[in-house]
């Protein structure tokens, strides 16, 4: 571990308070997407920003707010760099981000699952069932944002972005999003 | 990460890949058959581009090798600049690749060469397109007999498409035909499930088709490019 000096932490808060640019009620070190901060010399700083999706667009709006609110602090010289590995999971999502999300209608996504798609139930249109997806759903179910009730349904496995699914609950009948585990 | 260096051929054809089948399912925009499709294809085609972007960047500039090659100079799979065709065509390309590209970033994932990060963070992103196509497939394989018909013959039509997956590409360390037995074994599971009937065609030899990697493409796929590219050559430079 390389050790992080008082500066490169307080730079590193300051990074991290950057909103989200597609979901700004997150901070970005709430996202998580911050990896590290790293002065090379008097007003030289690098930034360590890691892709939630490969093709996520949002990463450009990312790194020019964190060059501008560097910029405002007084470092003249700020680089952002992208990272790949190792690669972000939902897991990077802080506590405090997933309660945010949920308050904002987003059902946030799960802790600790294995990464990929689960099986679900598709609605109105018949599917076959899959069992093994669906006793894993029943153990852990997406809950409603709005009402807490789990029972709900998958609607489209992309939402307005790549990183949501669309659903709806059926206790309460609202569409929601919820953020997919990755 | 290693130090050992990017093969720019490997990089340049799984760039190639994902770039152009991303554009494919880009021209969906405005007519898939329902709006949630339409956002579905949409982001399956961006996290495509992301990779597109990665991977051409391994091997030089993204923009110059995205817009200003000639058409042999691509080395992507011929599957992958079929025509949209019908939706049963689309989700078809869909599960062939998607199972292919999930099995492939898999194995470079777990090994330790220039692709590994990449392979990582893309495995994960593809592993939802593998189950949007198979959930597809299912439901339009076992749906109506109109969509039956149609998935059928969209799978028998691209099925001399699928052998040239798994030709070794020179710079990849993958188990080829170790990937191959499982993706006929993953696919044929999911037609049978959705009581559809297993191809018999050829996959490799003088029937099946299959030279993209050498940079011989379909008729199709000219006129693809001569899209993809136009704005670029007509503006050079031009950014938004």
């Amino acid at each position: 571990m390389v050790t992080t000096t008082p500066l490169e932490a307080e730079l590193l808060e300051l990074a991290g308070s950057v909103p989200d640019p597609e979901l700004p009620v997150l901070t970005l070190h709430e996202l998580g997407v911050l990896r590290a901060v790293h002065v090379h010399g008097p007003d030289s700083v690098e930034v360590e920003l890691t892709p939630t999706y490969t093709g996520c667009p949002a990463v450009e709006a990312m790194s020019l707010d964190i060059e501008r609110i560097l910029h405002e602090h007084g470092v003249r010289d700020v680089t952002v760099r992208r990272v790949l590995a190792p690669a972000w999971s939902t897991d990077d999502i802080t506590d405090e981000g997933r309660r945010k999300l949920r308050e904002f209608g987003i059902a946030p996504p799960r802790t600790g699952r294995a990464a990929g798609p689960v099986g679900l139930q598709l609605g109105p249109t018949r599917t076959l069932d899959r069992e093994a997806g669906e006793a894993g759903e029943a153990a852990d179910p997406i809950r409603c944002p709005h009402c807490d009730s789990a029972d709900t349904e998958l609607l489209s496995r992309f939402s307005s972005t790549a990183c949501k699914a669309l659903r709806r609950c059926l206790s309460c009948r609202e569409p929601f999003d919820h953020f997919k585990e990755l | 990460m290693t130090t050992t260096s990017v093969p720019t051929a490997a990089a340049l054809a799984l760039g190639d890949d994902a770039l152009v089948l991303s554009h494919r399912l880009g021209e969906w925009a405005g007519h898939a058959p329902v709006l949630e499709e339409e956002v579905a294809l949409a982001n399956i085609a961006l996290d495509l581009l992301g990779q597109a972007r990665v991977l051409l960047s391994l091997a030089g500039d993204e923009d110059e090798l995205a817009y200003l090659r000639e058409e042999r100079a691509f080395t992507n799979l011929q599957l992958v600049e079929q025509p949209n065709g019908d939706f049963a065509h689309t989700i078809a390309r869909q599960l062939y690749f998607s199972t292919y590209q999930h099995l492939l970033y898999a194995e470079l994932a777990a090994a330790d060469g220039p692709f590994a990060p990449l392979a990582a963070k893309a495995v994960k992103e593809v592993a939802y397109h593998r189950d949007h196509a198979e959930q597809w497939t299912l439901r339009l394989g076992d749906g109506t007999d109109a969509s039956h018909e149609r998935m059928q013959r969209a799978c028998e039509t691209l099925w001399r498409f699928t052998g040239e997956m798994f030709r070794p590409v020179a710079g990849l360390d993958a188990d080829w035909p170790g990937m191959e037995s499982t993706w006929v074994e993953a696919v044929g599971d999911v037609l049978r499930r959705a009581t559809l009937t297993v191809p018999e065609g050829p996959r490799s030899g003088a029937w099946a088709a299959g030279a993209g990697r050498q940079g011989l493409h379909t008729e199709s796929f000219g006129r693809m490019l001569a899209e993809m590219q136009h704005l670029h050559r007509s503006h050079p430079g031009a950014s938004w």
